[in-house]
């Protein structure tokens, strides 16, 4: 992975004194609040709901053993012992002391680590495929181009007061894994005449006009990735709107002036751009492709794994839900939940981020992910070190068997931490978790994606989920509408709404309720809930949703 | 026609710890809704919170939220500002903690 060089260091250490100075000139007076906050956001520090928030960009989601003890650190020395990972392969530490926010960033930086541009209108982290570097599927790895685009965004003057926040992701797979299709700009790697290069699109988004992404540019060499991003970002900064928060989006941008003419407006300037571009960027990203030479995996037979799997059932129904395929057959990708049944998404302690290190230095070369489902993985374990791993897991309560199940739940702080939410989503993940837990039926449901946001900005992709749950305001009341049939995959899709919402304490009967009906039509075991629910549409979900208003027909 | 005024109490967060605090009479700050000022005039409210704001240099976001009062002080109308007077319901943790080891 990616190691700072001096140039690196020397500049993210010029960075946190800058910040320094800044709190030190907020606290004794020179600098007022409206003053402050532009340079705080710029840092990634909030003002939430009870205290500050820091939130910390893993780049592309990869961390290494070290990163992730000092993570670890922070959320031990300065916050309340763990760490929220979000939705943006971010992590978000809830209670800092603005005093300690220059010592946590200083810590930060000695890992390589920082939280520049996680806030404001600026191009945010680039997130990427979690499984990059190790999926059999993957055409090649896509971390080399994020790292590429984390370094030529980081401070670049031209983007820095961007009608909005920009948000980029990419993929190397065809599986679309990273949601690309719901990013301002979604880059996804194809191949074309022998030739890899980025299919771009442009215009994707969620929040409260959800929006699948257009294709703007069907092939684009690889060669031309920062100056045709350039231009995107150059048209949108001149033709965004600034004059309505709700309308600054690319997505609207696009949708007002037409895909088409984006794409004009964009290749001319594209043209401009290009000639700018002396190959420098071309050096830089083969010595930063250096850093991603693929770790050289181990030989050796998987016996000790396939007696594991036949013997235990424990470790038999963690493999089945928590592997996936590697490129190398001898080894797994493991995915491990942060999301035991009943307890927060997306939360590690600090001895969690430890035990996590541990086992990534041990068992895993050195690597870990941060996936946008809240979730870590070790992309590369030789399968004969699985047993042994899940022990271990276990020990730490990191075992849990749910990924891609009903309880491995994506859900937004909400209202218990967020200011701009307008309900709670964590206690309704929890409460949904612990139910079919108890039901003892999540691995009969199956493959099922449940996704909550406690606003409609949509940080929980609700949009996208099988089954999204969108909390509001009614009337200083709770209220949870639920949407089907959204996909956050390469057939990306948003969710149409069921009808009215549900009030806290209805929200998780009704949830309960779709999933009788969805185990009662499905035509076999084999067919998903969104299978079913594309075969049959809306109705026999409103059905059981609304039996009221069925009678009332009726 | 305009809606008639609801009683209001001043709160912001504190500038070093982030803490939620409330404004009391004496225009100083409290941790404690139960302590705030409950103002029932809506012209007094703009006054108070102009004097609130001078402050500025202590706290962050100061504005006007719904209250009413209760038995032992101001209460929460909304809640959003109930939640801000425990903290999250997923831990113990913020004024919900330090209420636990008192």
């Amino acid at each position: 992975m990616y190691k700072y060089n001096a140039f690196d260091a020397a500049f993210l250490a010029e960075r946190n004194a800058q910040f320094r100075a800044q709190v030190g000139r907020r606290i004794d007076g020179s600098l007022t609040e409206d003053e402050f906050k532009p340079l705080r956001l710029m840092n990634g520090v909030y003002l939430q709901l009870h205290a500050y928030m820091l939130r910390v960009a893993i780049p592309y989601g990869t961390l290494n053993s070290a990163q992730m003890r000092a993570l670890a650190l922070l959320a031990e020395k300065w916050d309340k012992g763990y760490g929220h990972f979000t939705t943006r392969q971010n992590i978000q530490y809830n209670w800092p002391k603005l005093n300690d926010i220059p010592d946590m960033l200083d810590a930060l930086g000695e890992v390589g680590l920082h939280a520049i541009q996680t806030s404001g209108n600026t191009i945010r982290n680039t997130t990427a495929d979690h499984f990059a570097g190790a999926a059999a599927d993957e055409l090649t790895d896509p971390r080399p181009y994020a790292e590429l685009i984390r370094q030529w965004s980081t401070d670049h003057p031209e983007f820095q007061f961007l009608g909005r926040k920009f948000k980029i992701g990419i993929t190397g797979s065809p599986n679309d894994r990273a949601v690309v299709k719901a990013h301002d700009v979604g880059l996804r790697m194809v191949e074309q005449n022998g030739e890899i290069g980025f299919e771009v699109i442009v215009g994707g988004g969620l929040g409260r006009t959800p929006m699948v992404g257009k294709v703007i540019c069907d092939f684009l060499p690889q060669a031309d990735l920062l100056p045709y991003l350039e231009a995107v970002l150059s048209v949108y900064n001149v033709l965004g709107r600034r004059d309505n928060k709700y309308k600054a989006r690319i997505k609207i941008t696009v949708q007002e002036n037409g895909i088409e003419k984006i794409r004009d407006l964009v290749e001319a300037r594209f043209a401009e751009r290009r000639r700018e571009f002396d190959g420098t960027d071309q050096a830089l990203l083969a010595e930063i492709k250096t850093h991603f030479t693929p770790p050289a995996l181990r030989t050796g037979n998987t016996d000790a794994y396939q007696a594991a799997y036949d013997a235990d059932p424990v470790f038999r129904a963690w493999a089945d839900t928590n592997l996936a395929e590697h490129r190398n057959s001898a080894h797994a990708i493991v995915t491990i939940s942060i999301k035991a049944h009943g307890a927060t998404p997306g939360d590690a302690s600090a001895a969690q981020m430890r035990a996590m290190a541990d086992l990534a230095e041990e068992l895993g070369y050195d690597e870990l992910r941060i996936s946008h489902q809240q979730n870590v993985i070790l992309p590369h374990v030789h399968k004969s070190d699985l047993p042994a791993l899940h022990a271990r897991l276990k020990e730490q309560g990191l075992a849990t068997a749910n990924i891609g199940l009903i309880s491995d739940i994506i859900a937004c702080p909400g209202m218990d931490y967020c200011a701009l939410a307008t309900a709670r989503s964590i206690p309704v993940a929890q409460e949904i978790a612990s139910r079919f837990d108890d039901l003892k039926l999540e691995h009969d449901i199956g493959h099922l994606q449940i996704k909550i946001s406690g606003c409609i900005n949509a940080c929980g992709h609700h949009h996208v989920a099988h089954i999204g749950i969108l909390g509001l305001d009614r009337a200083g009341v709770e209220n949870y509408q639920i949407t089907l049939g959204g996909d956050a995959t390469e057939t990306a899709a948003i969710g149409k709404r069921t009808g009215p919402g549900f009030a806290y304490d209805e929200i998780v009967p009704a949830v309960e309720r779709l999933i009788e009906a969805y185990l009662t039509l499905r035509s076999d075991a084999e067919e998903t809930f969104l299978e079913t629910y594309r075969r049959l549409g809306m109705e026999p979900f409103k059905t059981v949703l609304y039996p009221e208003a069925q009678k009332k027909v009726a | 026609m305009a809606r008639p005024f609801t009683p209001k109490v001043i709160t912001a967060n504190d500038l070093l710890e982030g803490d939620v605090i409330y404004f009391m009479a004496d225009d100083s700050w409290t941790r404690d809704l139960a302590q705030a000022e409950l103002i029932e005039d809506e012209a007094e409210a703009q006054l108070r919170l102009l004097a609130a704001e001078k402050q500025n240099i202590r706290i962050v976001g100061a504005y006007l939220a719904d209250a009413k009062a209760g038995p032992s002080g101001p209460e929460p109308v909304h809640f959003r500002e109930d939640f801000r007077r425990k903290g999250p319901s997923n831990y113990s943790h913020g004024k919900q903690e330090a209420e636990a080891h008192v």
